[in-house]
């Protein structure tokens, strides 16, 4: 069993950086989603209600990104320090963006002047989103390398392909954002959001199929990948199914079960993270480093496995269970969509 | 211009890092103290230690909001701008890092929401458990993140290979080097000593004005308790750490004390310009033998000075060393200031001497200050090296462009700077509405219409940040 897990360090280390990635998008995905969607809510009680609803979880959803960055150091270090350097301005103002939107959420409820800090949240949640989908592009278009360090400029990273995945992040997350609200609100807020799924499933649907066709027609790489044989058989049911999921999603948006297009949004973006990672394996640094090549010493990962095997399930424990404190719809004010109630009068003092 | 993208690099982690200890500084000692407070609450059943706890509970979210988003820069930045640096220590401190966000973000993040919105919600005592898991995750990040910069300072249990690559040997020998338990003891009571002269400011001003006297006392007798405890303990930290370095890291011990023959029983200087180019103090103001008595225990203890090491290997001096007389001046004041509040207690004139309030409100910020001189002592005092003595700063940057570095800096600037004011904005309005409750009746009552016993409300707030909505007698008209 042991000599087992020394022998698949890369692979099982590879797995557990996957699940934190994935994680991070899916957990601060529906967050971000809602800061995209903010500005185009009809009233500030929407807003309020909308930012309610994320309050008790951000912060530990943008845990998950810490956690990932430091993970990487400690795992997979040439992917720490060659693709760092390489997304050097996306990165930056994707800190930039979050830092925006971090204290948005602190500032906007001690605020009289809220609309200082709805757009501080939305255009942070929107630059980081367009910044996330840079630094996506640009790894699947690959980096160039010399010497073991990034070897480039640093507009580098700008790419048409980084900028349909930018779009398309926008997008999948405002999704995501309008299937977390649609499942954690009711009343108008809650018909706001439908009227959004509707519309971030199509954009989402599009972009997807720009960034796929793209993606494969620009980079040679991923069309071996994908259209070599025996692969194209095994591969086709993923764009399959992912378009059998956006149909379905959209067919739900105004059902009764209001926690299916939510989870829906989930299953697209796991769908398109297996595209990626199809078109990126076995890259840690794509097409310089494999994960065998990238991995940190076995006494390095074995000193931090232990802690993620025992510390990692607990976490999710712990934040299962702070989900479930806050379950249900949220709520800020009785009598909510009733604009003659205090709320709309007292905006106005 | 030809701009330097190490001293650009450099610049921007010292603004950054800079920015950011001061909202773990305050979070820190302010965590233990919420945590005491609820403790009180829970056990005592006192109203007042209540509205103490939720008062400063207001303050504690949003400066743990600015130590969360300007914490997060660091993670990315040392990639970013430090690739070099990341390579050669990637197997050694990349798992501090990465245990320091699994055991201690995850703890602060996984229960901040309690502390902050579940009270009501949850009993007494369950909160009091929230609040003890948020000040044990500050310190648990303390204690990983000065691991790894220790490490840096004094490092052990790993070995280079040929491309510069580190490789552990003993994880025990990583953590616990030889700095470690010095720097985390007087880094962890900088924190608490900081905490209690703000507690004790911001209740002297309420005494000073007459208002919330009642919660004020509490919180100013608290406060100058813990002051009269912590502050000669942080002396007496300061004074082991201080040995310390001077085993371990002797060039840096040398620019502290200005120091640049090796001497037997060295003199202190109080005060002088340290001239790097003539190798000598110019304007010395010395005291003989002191430093050897602290720094040896003896009259004639040899002391290694500057000129021991090549120019090159020397940090640069007169920061190294005004930094250092920055925070020993300011523990000196603060330690007056505890002393003068324990006298003025014994004479039960502690609440109303006014001038003493001045006194206590001026300190406040104080603590602040020793904190970023310290840090830029040990910090500034460790270069050239970026790992003492093994690796060079300039070998540890990455491959980005100058003018990236610099766009990214000026941005940082900007924008912190626009942090600091709203924060302080906002903090100062908490301040002056102080630690009463905003409605009697039913404290938790924050918006209109909230129904605090209903098992769905999320988003509620501590009580008292400005109902929305509803008047507000100190500012709103």
């Amino acid at each position: 069993m042991t000599a087992f897990i020394t022998e698949n360090y890369p692979v099982l280390f590879a797995a557990v950086a996957a699940f934190c990635v994935v994680v991070y998008v899916l957990a601060d995905g529906f967050d971000i989603g809602v800061g995209i969607l903010f500005l185009l809510a009809p009233r500030e009680q929407n807003r309020d209600l909308m930012m309610a609803s994320i309050e008790p979880v951000w912060d530990a959803n943008e845990t998950w990104l810490v956690m990932g960055g430091t993970l990487l150091l400690a795992t997979f270090p040439p992917a720490y320090y060659v693709l760092l350097p390489a997304f050097y301005l996306p990165i930056m103002f994707m800190l930039f963006a979050l830092i925006a939107r971090g204290i948005a959420f602190e500032f906007r409820l001690q605020s009289q002047r809220e609309w200082i800090w709805n757009r501080a949240f939305a255009a942070g949640s929107v630059l980081a989103a367009l910044c996330q989908g840079f630094v996506l592009g640009g790894l699947v278009n690959g980096v160039p390398m010399r010497d073991g360090m990034f070897a480039g400029g640093s507009f580098e990273f700008f790419s048409l392909l980084g900028l349909f995945c930018g779009i398309g992040l926008v997008c999948g997350y405002a999704l995501l954002g309008a299937g977390w609200l649609i499942w954690k609100t009711d009343g108008a807020t809650q018909a706001f959001a439908r009227r959004m799924a509707k519309r971030a499933v199509i954009a989402t649907a599009v972009m997807m199929v720009l960034v796929s066709v793209w993606s494969a027609w620009s980079v040679p790489e991923v069309a071996a990948r994908w259209f070599a044989w025996p692969n194209i058989a095994y591969l086709t049911p993923v764009p399959v199914v992912t378009a059998a999921v956006l149909l379905r999603l959209w067919q739900r948006v105004w059902s009764g079960h209001e926690l299916e297009p939510f989870v829906l949004g989930l299953v697209v973006f796991l769908l398109g993270f297996l595209g990626i990672v199809v078109s990126l394996w076995p890259y840690i640094v794509p097409r310089h480093v494999t994960i065998w090549d990238g991995a940190a010493d076995p006494q390095t990962l074995a000193f931090i496995g232990t802690g993620v095997a025992i510390i990692i399930p607990i976490v999710l424990a712990y934040q299962a269970n702070a989900y479930w404190v806050f379950r249900g719809k949220t709520k800020v004010l009785d009598g909510y969509g009733d604009a003659s109630q205090t709320g709309e009068e007292s905006k106005r003092m | 211009m030809d701009l330097d993208p190490v001293i650009l690099a450099r610049a921007q982690f010292a603004f950054t890092i800079g920015f950011h200890i001061l909202w773990p500084t305050f979070t820190i000692g302010l965590a233990s103290f919420i945590a005491l407070l609820s403790g009180l609450w829970w056990r005592t059943g006192r109203t007042v230690y209540r509205d103490l706890m939720r008062f400063w509970l207001r303050l504690f979210a949003i400066a743990f909001g600015m130590g969360v988003v300007t914490g997060l820069v660091l993670s990315y930045e040392i990639g970013a701008n430090w690739a070099g640096f990341s390579r050669s220590v990637a197997n050694v401190l990349g798992p501090l890092f990465a245990y320091e966000a699994l055991t201690a973000f995850f703890l602060e993040a996984g229960f901040i929401g309690i502390v902050l919105f579940g009270e009501g919600r949850v009993s007494k005592g369950a909160h009091f458990f929230a609040c003890c898991m948020v000040a044990g995750g500050t310190l648990l990040s303390a204690t990983w993140i000065l691991a790894a910069n220790s490490w840096m300072q004094t490092p052990a249990g790993a070995v280079a290979d040929a491309d510069g690559i580190y490789h552990v040997a003993d994880w025990w020998q990583v953590i616990f080097n030889s700095s470690f338990p010095y720097r985390l003891a007087h880094m962890v009571c900088a924190s608490f000593v900081t905490g209690s002269f703000v507690v004790a400011g911001v209740s002297a001003f309420h005494l000073w004005r007459g208002q919330h006297v009642e919660a004020s006392r509490v919180g100013f007798s608290m406060a100058m308790w813990l002051a009269l405890i912590l502050t000669p303990t942080q002396i007496l930290l300061g004074d082991l750490h201080g040995r310390n370095t001077l085993v371990h890291q002797p060039t840096k011990l040398a620019a502290i004390e200005g120091l640049w023959e090796t001497t037997k029983g060295p003199p202190m200087t109080v005060i002088a310009w340290p001239s790097m180019e003539e190798e000598r103090n110019l304007y010395a103001i010395d005291i003989p033998y002191l430093a050897s008595l602290y720094l040896t225990h003896s009259w004639d203890g040899e002391v290694q000075g500057l000129k021991a090491v090549p120019r090159e290997d020397r940090p640069y001096v007169p920061l190294v060393f005004f930094a250092f007389r920055v925070m020993v001046g300011i523990g000196m004041l603060l330690l007056l200031t505890a002393l003068t509040g324990a006298v003025l207690r014994w004479r039960h004139r502690l609440y109303d001497t006014r001038w003493f309030q001045t006194v206590a409100m001026a300190t406040a910020p104080l603590g602040f200050i020793a904190v970023l001189a310290g840090w830029t002592t040990t910090e500034a005092g460790r270069q050239p090296w970026v790992i003492y003595g093994q690796l060079r700063t300039v070998d540890a940057a990455a491959p980005v462009t100058a003018h990236a570095v610099a766009t990214t800096l000026l941005i940082f600037f900007v924008l912190y700077a626009a942090l600091m004011i709203v924060f302080l904005w906002f903090a100062g309005r908490i301040v002056i509405r102080g630690p009463a409750s905003p409605s009697p009746a039913d404290p938790s009552r924050v918006r209109p219409g909230i129904d605090r016993s209903a098992p769905t409300i999320v988003g509620s707030r501590p009580a008292g940040p400005p109902a929305k909505g509803q008047p507000r007698p100190a500012l709103g008209e």
